[in-house]
């Protein structure tokens, strides 16, 4: 082989590194440091993870958009939604994030019952949420504006029904969490998972404000 | 490789093998090509859309061949036993090959670029064809699977024959009654999906007599392969003939013929409705008539269970 | 209620021969395995060292092998399309429609999914941690449930060999097709599902490979420092993040429209069946970056290592790489022109489409320039890669021609396309994959595979991709769609027949493909790769010892430059021996193995089955089993356990000294 008298820490692809070195930002998780800590490493792959299921809403508001004129002779959003029960539902799922937020604190401050009750309030507010979804849902089936109804219908009960099966989901989680936190105290890992979920639940709430604003709001006054 | 160098006659032989092959394969694809390819334009689109193939082809040819020729030739020349061959190990950056590279494929796009916005609106499936004699509308149904071609002027429809007079433009109205296709003749030219519920508008135009084929290009069920058409282009005094015999059928296309027609079978052998309901075609492309309605036995319990093959 | 559902004796083919015998075969060779594992006694080690695994190398090497098996399941397909098609003349043939509709529906979901995929994500989990000079991925655990769960989506597709049927409608389920009203059967639920729980799978799998890159590399590894084909594993798994819940989302609403009578997709009550084309290629462009960029890393680790030179033009290839990344999300109407969305769009889509060709060219010329001035070594990895550049060349002209739209109205879903789209995956997807099985084997296994029987491979394989697929483009230009189970036009069919002759070119490759494993794990001894570095590398997979020890490296690398793993050799050289301080071993903590992938894959599989069925009392089995086994693994309290310093030492001083004679026979 010819190349032996290379200098070794040469910079050939001319990107202005210049010779050796290169330990420029010594935090971690930026590339030079070394690896990041498992606390940031869990953190960044959830996010990543919401951003992939905000992609996949994304692709049900599309089918939405496409489909919310698509009434097949049946009824539109003016004649079916009622604001009222959606203003309660948005209460619910703002004032249950709000527990969380609380919640988080008390974790932090490693305290077991302040903890697991402001965990259950979030909860309960959850489920008053999804009862009022349920609610609706019921509602609009029994009067035969179920999804069959039309495309309108089946676009519009797929897409506020996935972020209902979110929280549904993320209620399953939190009840895991309060039983994890009451059998194993606050372990590191346990904690990660419970951030884990607040940003999940946080996340629901911005889906929801979408929804509200583009299927509510504006399918009634729009 | 042998080290001995081979006798000069050896050379030649071996030079006129490789004419003699390439003369052969050239010779193959040309008579590949003699009969209903793309490459026997039978009308204006597909012979404008065999120009547009052919220029593409040829502007990406004069950098794919270079390049193909390159590759083969710089990788050879470097091999490790080549004693010849100059090496540059630390050759990895230089900007004036980086702004060659960059610009050689930019250019032939931008170029590339020029004539794909210009033929895309010009041999638009949509856009009219010009022409002295008026336009003949047909409305096309695709059904499963066969192909209903109904002459709302005329008053006629045919199954699975498209009867043209020559020089004269189609407009054609394309639904369907049943799931996607697309309509297509290699001859003719230009292809539109027909979708239920909508209608697609596309022109063609035949110029020269004959019997062509056209299909279905996507997939559309059990029948698919067989749901075939043929082309007649006649001279327009026989395409008056026709319609006036095409009247004499006994068979009417209404609404009951119509939802006789939806059941599935394939492999039809053409033949002429003697009259139309009107609107039927509208009625059907709003969803008034219903689709059709798949597979006779749907028999979800048993999927191995068939609908019985007609051929 | 029936508690079988919709399951009744009747599922079984057995009055067709063909999927029974397969079907069968597949059974006596599952079986067989099985009864040869328990017998022998390697049931412990088959369970404890690789179904449980959390160990990235582990975890690519079976994604590869999936990919294998995968390969040969869908080329069994290929061959009986082509023997089909080639007997189809005036004639049925022997595969009534029925039949050959879910063979080629079959083989276009296999080779993407469950090979291409399964391939690339092996191969990038496989090698780059090491290239990142890490111990372990992100979510060694998560990492573990997504190669199960693609393992699930194979299984339900081969299931529906013997039970049931597959999908009859293409690899991509067009609706109103695709709807219960026109195909009643399994077969389409089969396809969803499969793909819902394997989509599933990738995705968990791209968020871990993107966290690793992001946000574990060794100190001093920069951005700009990362080998190639990390920027491309990241570039591949960007895009898998973003478009796979796309899919995700698209089948869910093909299957509310066929389970619950919903109206997304359907002809009636208002439903758009262009919103079903839309959404799927919104994803399915993307994909197709998805399985060329990685191929694009491998091909450049490979000419780089072969042609004993850097990359060239380093930066463009990273400016390319994120430009394909972003553009590949922009272009997905090229797939139906045909629609008749008029000439704006279909022009700005077209050049959309044309100017992804830009980065592309780039890339092919920088391989090139590589190669210029390198020493290039004919190895089996290479003659891959300059056949790549060859042929993808081709590929790349006929894609940008089906991207002008006057052309493609003459093409569209004719077997020119189908031509063209073999054209750039085989040689640039399946080729990356051999060169990358071939370059990576020996770090894997500790022992290099066969060149002979490597060459010989290639060979077949090249000269039967070109006569399998050149007359299609020929028969495409004479105007025959893809998918004909019968035509009548004489001058298409000894076009047909001598693809056939290239499949059958194509099955002596893959013959010696198999020859080819099994004598080089035969003469396995006189192939060893002593050292660790067997084709004079240049990124940091190459400092560890093959096969590497379950944490990797001993000591994390210090990178202080491009090309660190270079670096250090020329100094060695230069000194005959390694240079690197003898440093202070600690105790390594690494994840504890889990039988947390395999369980939930299994009750994957059973809600999957249940759905397909309507068994809805299994799909509750199912799903709280899930629930339980993902609840077991976070009860666990012990997370790692501790490789002893002794260990690591004994394990890199052994590494040490086999180098150390190697640079001084002269051998590195």
């Amino acid at each position: 082989m010819t190349t032996a008298d290379l200098p070794i820490d040469r910079d050939p692809y001319h990107i202005g590194h210049h010779g050796a070195g290169g330990h420029h930002d010594l935090s971690t998780g930026h590339g030079e440091g070394g690896p990041a800590s498992k606390r940031i490493i869990v953190g960044y792959g959830f996010w990543i993870f919401l951003l992939s299921d905000f992609v996949m809403f994304s692709g049900f508001f599309a089918s939405y958009a496409v489909l919310k004129d698509q009434t097949a002779g049946g009824p539109g959003p003016r004649q079916l939604f009622d604001l009222t029960d959606t203003a309660l539902e948005t209460a619910a799922l703002l004032l249950s994030s709000f527990a969380c937020g609380i919640m988080s604190l008390e974790m932090d401050r490693k305290r077991l019952w302040p903890t697991e009750i402001w965990m259950l309030i979030t909860g309960l507010l959850g489920l008053v949420f999804v009862f009022l979804e349920v609610k609706e849902f019921a509602h609009l089936v029994l009067m035969g504006d179920g999804p069959q109804r039309s495309a309108f219908l089946t676009a519009f009960f797929t897409l506020v029904g996935c972020h209902g099966l979110h929280v549904t989901i993320g209620g399953v989680w939190l009840a895991t969490m309060m039983a994890q936190i009451y059998f194993k105290g606050f372990r590191q890992d346990i904690q990660m998972r419970v951030l884990c979920f607040s940003l999940f639940w946080h996340a629901l709430d911005i889906i929801w404000v979408a929804i509200f604003t583009l299927v509510y709001l504006i399918g009634v006054h729009g | 490789m042998g080290t001995m160098a081979s006798p000069p006659r050896r050379v030649t032989n071996r030079r006129m093998a490789v004419a003699r092959l390439l003369g052969l394969v050239s010779l193959i694809v040309i008579a590949a090509c003699r009969r209903d390819s793309v490459f026997t334009p039978v009308g204006p689109l597909a012979d404008n859309e065999r120009v547009i193939l052919l220029d593409a082809v040829a502007i990406m040819l004069a950098i794919v061949i270079p390049t193909i020729v390159a590759t083969v030739v710089v990788a050879w020349w470097f091999r490790a036993s080549n004693a010849r061959a100059k090496r540059h190990p630390d050759f990895v950056y230089s900007g004036r090959v980086e702004l060659v590279v960059w610009s050689i494929p930019t250019l032939t796009v931008l170029f590339l670029g020029g004539l794909t916005w210009i033929s895309a609106h010009d041999l638009d499936p949509s856009v009219p064809l010009k022409s002295k004699s008026p336009p003949l509308d047909v409305q096309v149904v695709a059904m499963d699977w066969k192909w209903l071609f109904i002459y709302p002027d005329q008053g006629v429809a045919t199954i699975n024959q498209l009867v043209a007079p020559v020089g004269v433009p189609l407009r054609l109205h394309l639904t369907s009654a049943t799931v996607m296709n697309t309509l297509f003749a290699p001859e003719v030219g230009s292809q539109l999906y027909t979708m239920n519920g909508m209608v697609g508008t596309m022109w063609w135009k035949v110029d020269r007599p004959g019997v062509f084929s056209g299909r279905s290009n996507m997939i559309s069920g059990d029948g698919f392969s067989r749901m075939g058409f043929e082309i007649d282009a006649v001279s327009p005094a026989q395409f008056a003939a026709w319609t006036m015999a095409a009247h004499g059928s006994p068979l009417a296309l209404d609404d009951a013929g119509y939802r006789r027609l939806l059941r599935q079978s394939e492999d039809v052998k053409p033949y002429a409705y003697g009259s139309v309901a009107p609107g039927l075609f509208d009625a059907v492309a709003l969803q008034k008539l219903p689709p059709g309605a798949g597979p006779e036995e749907p028999d979800t319990l048993n999927p191995n269970v068939r609908p019985v093959r007609k051929h | 209620m029936n508690l079988l559902g919709k399951l009744t004796w009747d599922a079984i083919p057995y009055t067709q021969p063909i999927p029974m015998a397969a079907g069968a075969l597949v059974i006596v060779v599952i079986v067989g395995i099985v009864v040869l594992i328990v017998a022998k006694g390697w049931l412990p080690y088959v369970w404890n060292e690789w179904i449980t695994s959390v160990d990235h190398k582990r975890i690519g090497v079976m994604y590869c092998l999936l990919a294998l098996v995968m390969l040969c399941r869908g080329f069994i397909d290929a061959l009986m399309m082509r023997s089909q098609q080639s007997l189809a003349f005036h004639s049925a043939g022997y595969l009534p429609p029925e039949h050959y509709n879910q063979i080629f529906s079959a083989h276009g979901t296999i080779m993407i999914f469950f090979v291409a995929m399964p391939f690339m994500i092996g191969l990038i989990n496989f090698a780059v941690p090491l290239q990142l000079g890490v111990r372990d991925v992100a979510f060694p655990t998560l990492n573990s449930v997504a190669l199960w769960l693609t393992a699930s989506g194979v299984l339900l597709v081969n299931l529906s060999l013997v039970v049931g049927e597959f999908s009859r409608v293409g690899w991509l389920p067009y609706p109103p097709l695709s709807e219960l009203k026109y195909s009643p059967g399994v077969g389409v639920d089969y396809y969803c599902w499969a793909l819902e729980i394997s989509g599933v799978g990738t995705l968990l799998g791209g968020i871990n490979i993107v966290t690793t890159i992001l946000k574990m590399r060794a100190p001093g590894l920069s951005y700009t420092r990362m080998p190639m084909f990390c920027w491309t594993a990241l570039a591949s798994n960007l895009l898998i993040i973003a478009a796979f819940p796309i899919l995700t989302a698209t089948l869910a609403m093909l299957l509310l429209d066929r389970y619950l009578d919903f109206h997304f997709f359907s002809n009636e009550f208002g439903g758009n069946q262009m919103m079903f084309m839309n959404l799927i290629w919104a994803w399915g462009h993307p994909e197709v970056y998805i399985l060329i960029l990685p191929a694009f890393g491998v091909f450049s680790e490979v000419v780089s290592t072969f042609s004993g030179k850097p990359l060239f033009g380093y930066r463009s290839m990273i400016v390319a790489t994120m430009a394909i990344c972003i553009i590949s999300f922009l272009v997905w109407l090229h797939h139906f022109f045909t629609m008749g969305a008029g000439g704006d769009v279909n022009g700005v889509f077209g050049i959309a489409s044309m100017i992804i060709a830009v980065p592309t060219g780039v890339k092919i010329f920088n391989w090139l320039f590589t190669m210029y001035g390198g020493t290039v070594r004919f190895t089996v990895p290479m003659m891959w890669s300059i056949a790549f550049m060859v042929l993808f060349t081709i590929g790349g002209l006929t894609g940008v021609l089906l991207a002008v739209p006057p052309a493609d109205f003459i093409l569209h879903n004719s077997l020119f396309l189908v031509a063209h789209f073999h054209n750039v995956i085989i040689p640039g997807v399946l080729f990356a994959a051999f060169a990358g099985y071939t370059y990576w084997f020996p770090k894997a296994f500790g022992f290099t595979l066969d060149e002979n029987w490597g060459k010989a491979a290639f060979w077949f394989w090249v000269v039967g991709f070109i006569l399998a697929f050149a007359p299609l483009y020929i028969v495409g230009l004479e105007g025959m769609p893809r998918r004909m189970q019968t035509y009548d036009i004489p001058q298409w069919s000894p076009w047909l027949a001598l693809a056939m002759l290239g499949a059958l070119s194509i099955l002596c490759g893959i013959g010696c493909m198999i020859a080819q494993l099994v004598v080089s794990i035969r003469t396995r001894d006189q192939r060893r790769d002593e050292f660790g570095d067997p084709w004079d590398g240049r990124s940091l997979e190459w400092v560890t010892p093959s096969p590497p020890p379950e944490f990797n490296f001993a000591v994390m690398p210090d990178v202080t430059g491009e090309e660190p793993y270079w670096g250090m050799k020329v100094r060695a050289r230069e000194h005959q021996r390694v240079m690197r301080p003898v440093p202070e071993y600690e105790d390594l903590h690494m994840p504890r193995n889990s039988p947390t992938g395999f369980v939930c894959a299994f009750f994957a599989v059973m809600m999957g089955f249940s759905l397909i069925w309507h068994i809805w009392w299994l799909l509750i089995v199912g799903f709280i089993g899930a629930y339980a086994t993902v609840v077991v693994f976070a009860w666990r309290d012990i997370h790692e356990r501790v490789i002893p310093k002794e260990e690591v030492a004994r394990i890199d001083l052994e590494n040490r000294a086999a180098r150390n004679l190697a640079l001084q026979e002269g051998r590195i």
